[in-house]
């Protein structure tokens, strides 16, 4: 347990809940609250209940057999694509708006990046009938379109975020601002493991369903529960975390986060937080961003507006610092070409941000035998018009 | 002894001003603190700009844009206050958020403002435990005052902790809300405003978030000890002449 949130609310050097007075009462209400919540039999049953009959868990492991061939190691997919609305963020926004209910709130917000939060957010909100109102980057809400058409359809209202650079960071910032003037009846959705304690705590415990049932799936199909590599890309980390949570104690296990170099980690336009950041303070919590030597958050680049994002959640800073992560970077184009790889050799189209982590495994050496697993968080639908414009499809 | 306190104990109805420094232009900083003395504030509130203010709205937001764009940092802004109290006179407080303080250090941060002759800091983000842990010690021994925000959701044992705490006034937010909205006293807050008035704190308070004229400025006071400016104020210096537009602002405050 030496990697998990300590009662403080850090991990590590990192952590903590740095949020102005006027967001005191929403995050300390969630603090008391969300273990007892969450631990409650209750709870627990219909959580599962969901997940299995709403979002069709559990997720396969996949053995990629013609991927495997290619890269010289067994290559196993969790597939985290094949979802209900298409990504892990399903797994989060399910247990939150649960949680929602029991804290009697009417009103939910969250921001989003790919729109692939945004979509899971305003579809538990038609589940359960609840107001939702989702905040989106100008720039994402073009480069993701048809998500956009999604969440209106499922009732949502899209609030475009036309600060800074009009992406993720910005949403969140429009999101909190919302927060801090609706306190009482909202409650915020954060779709990854950033913001103040305990929401990476409580999005990591909501996305460990991702390695628990990975644990169990490998020892029925090798006969050990222990692989030697599990892979991520991080936008966030929600879906590196779910991977890495019940690998984390386990350290034979090497953790690989995949962040996104963008056009290259030194050309001005990359979202490599670990490679290019320093410690600081964003949104609600002290750990890893990239920031000028002023402290201003520098604006970040990524062809997938998912992984589009200056900072890493607090407990990868910890992962990353304390060296049990591995963090490595992947640029636009080989993202792009490792998407394509997959969809022509195992006939799956990935999300690009989940081309991140694929494209790493053609850096590694391989002995022969391994066995590798890769979070194939999210079906590649919401990015077709990108692979077509690369390809020339 | 602080000028803070000492403003408090010799008057009432205290007027202070918030403004971005390094708006409009970059090297207005000192000219504003100066206008805004002379036509009448008794206490200033200079704010250094960050890229993601989440307890701000568009106004103070877009003025911390421009002037970052136009070059302002921290180290430009001490570079810019090294000779503040040879302009003026009445008490200076620092605002903004805990990250370019991290960035140039907590310590560094505590000697320039006590070698420029700040006051205090507001520092919206920085929760109290932090304070209390890693920074408090830094700010006592340069005699500088933290000042903590309350709203109408802060619980009455959280007030009395931040009462313990600081040393300057309390900074009563009117609604829980980012800045730029508009003073509206109902039941509730007047309820709320009337619950701190018999809390008898040790320290003054000052109520700000949504006071944007002489009407407003007066229905503050009638709870606290002074009320804060920001929005209105930045807005009103967005174009056109300093002087002039600083002396109309300040105009129906007078008397
Ligand atoms: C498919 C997919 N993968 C990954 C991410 C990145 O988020 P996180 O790092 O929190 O998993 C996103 C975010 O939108 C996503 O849609």
């Amino acid at each position: 347990m030496k990697y998990k949130v300590n009662e403080k609310g850090y991990y590590g050097d990192f952590g903590g809940a740095y949020i102005p007075e006027m967001l005191y009462p929403n995050v300390e209400e969630l603090r008391q609250n969300y273990l007892k919540i969450i631990d409650d039999a209750g709870f627990q049953k219909e959580f599962h209940q969901l997940l299995k009959d709403y979002v069709g868990r559990p997720s396969p492991l996949y053995l990629a057999k013609r991927l495997s061939e290619k890269y010289g190691a067994n290559i196993f997919l969790k597939r985290e694509d094949l979802n209900h609305t298409g990504a892990h963020k399903i797994n989060n926004t399910i247990g939150q708006i649960l949680l929602a209910e029991k804290l009697g709130k009417k009103r939910i917000i969250a921001e989003t990046g790919a729109g692939q939060h945004g979509v899971a957010t305003a579809t538990v909100c038609a589940l359960r009938n609840l107001e939702c109102v989702i905040y989106m980057g100008e720039v994402d809400i073009e480069r993701q379109a048809p998500n956009v058409a999604r969440m209106k359809m499922l009732g949502a209202k899209v609030v475009p975020a036309s600060s800074g650079s009009k992406t993720l960071k910005d949403a969140t910032n429009e999101a909190m601002r919302d927060w801090i003037n609706n306190p009482v009846d909202t409650h915020y959705i954060i779709g990854s493991v950033v913001g103040p304690h305990p929401y990476p705590d409580m999005v990591a415990i909501f996305q460990s369903i991702i390695s628990e049932e990975t644990k169990k799936q490998l020892l029925e199909q090798t006969g050990s529960d222990q692989p030697d590599y599990v892979l991520a890309c991080v936008g966030g980390g929600s879906n590196a975390m779910g991977m890495f949570y019940h690998f984390m104690d386990d350290e034979n296990v090497k953790l690989v986060a995949v962040e996104a170099a963008g056009r290259g980690v030194s050309s001005g336009f990359s979202a490599a937080t670990t490679y290019l950041g320093k410690e600081g303070v964003l949104h609600g919590s002290r750990s890893i961003l990239m920031q000028t030597n002023d402290g201003q958050v520098v604006e970040p680049h990524s062809v997938s507006a998912g992984l589009d994002y200056p900072g890493i959640g607090p407990q990868h800073a910890h992962l990353f610092k304390t060296g049990r992560g591995q963090y490595v970077s992947i640029t636009d184009e080989e993202s792009l070409d490792a998407g394509l790889l997959l969809t022509q050799l195992e006939g799956i189209i990935p999300a690009i941000e989940s081309a991140h982590a694929l494209a790493h495994l053609g850096k590694m050496q391989f002995k022969g035998g391994e066995n590798v697993v890769v979070c194939l968080s999210g079906r590649g639908d919401k990015d077709l018009d990108t692979y077509i414009k690369y390809f020339n499809l | 002894m602080n000028r803070i306190k000492e403003l408090f104990e010799k008057k009432k109805n205290i007027l202070s001003i918030y403004y971005t420094a390094g708006y409009p232009n970059i090297s207005d900083t000192i000219e504003i603190a100066e206008l805004l003395e002379k036509h009448g504030a008794d206490m200033l509130e200079i704010g250094f700009p960050y890229s993601d203010p989440v307890a701000d709205g568009p106004v103070i937001q877009a003025s911390s844009k421009q002037s970052l764009d136009q070059g302002m940092t921290l180290k430009v802004l001490f570079e810019q206050l090294k000779d503040l109290r040879k302009h003026v006179k009445i008490p200076v407080l620092l605002m903004g958020y805990v990250n370019p303080v991290l960035q140039f250090g907590v310590e560094n941060f505590c000697n320039a403002c006590a070698e420029v002759g700040v006051d205090g800091c507001i520092v919206p983000d920085l929760p109290m435990v932090e304070y209390e842990e890693f920074y408090k010690g830094c700010f006592e021994e340069h005699n500088l005052s933290n000042v903590f925000l309350i709203t109408p959701q802060t619980a009455d044992e959280r007030i009395h902790k931040i009462d313990g705490l600081t040393n300057g006034f309390i900074y009563l937010l009117s609604s829980s809300a980012t800045t730029g909205k508009n003073l509206e006293v109902g039941d509730t807050t007047a309820q709320y405003f009337g619950r701190i008035k018999a809390m008898n704190l040790k320290n003054p308070t000052m109520i700000g978030f949504g006071i944007s004229d002489r009407k407003t400025f007066d229905k503050a006071c009638s709870y606290a000890n002074g009320a804060i400016i920001g929005t209105a104020f930045v807005k009103a210096i967005e174009n056109g002449n300093l002087e002039e537009s600083v002396s109309n602002f300040m105009k129906e405050f007078k008397g």
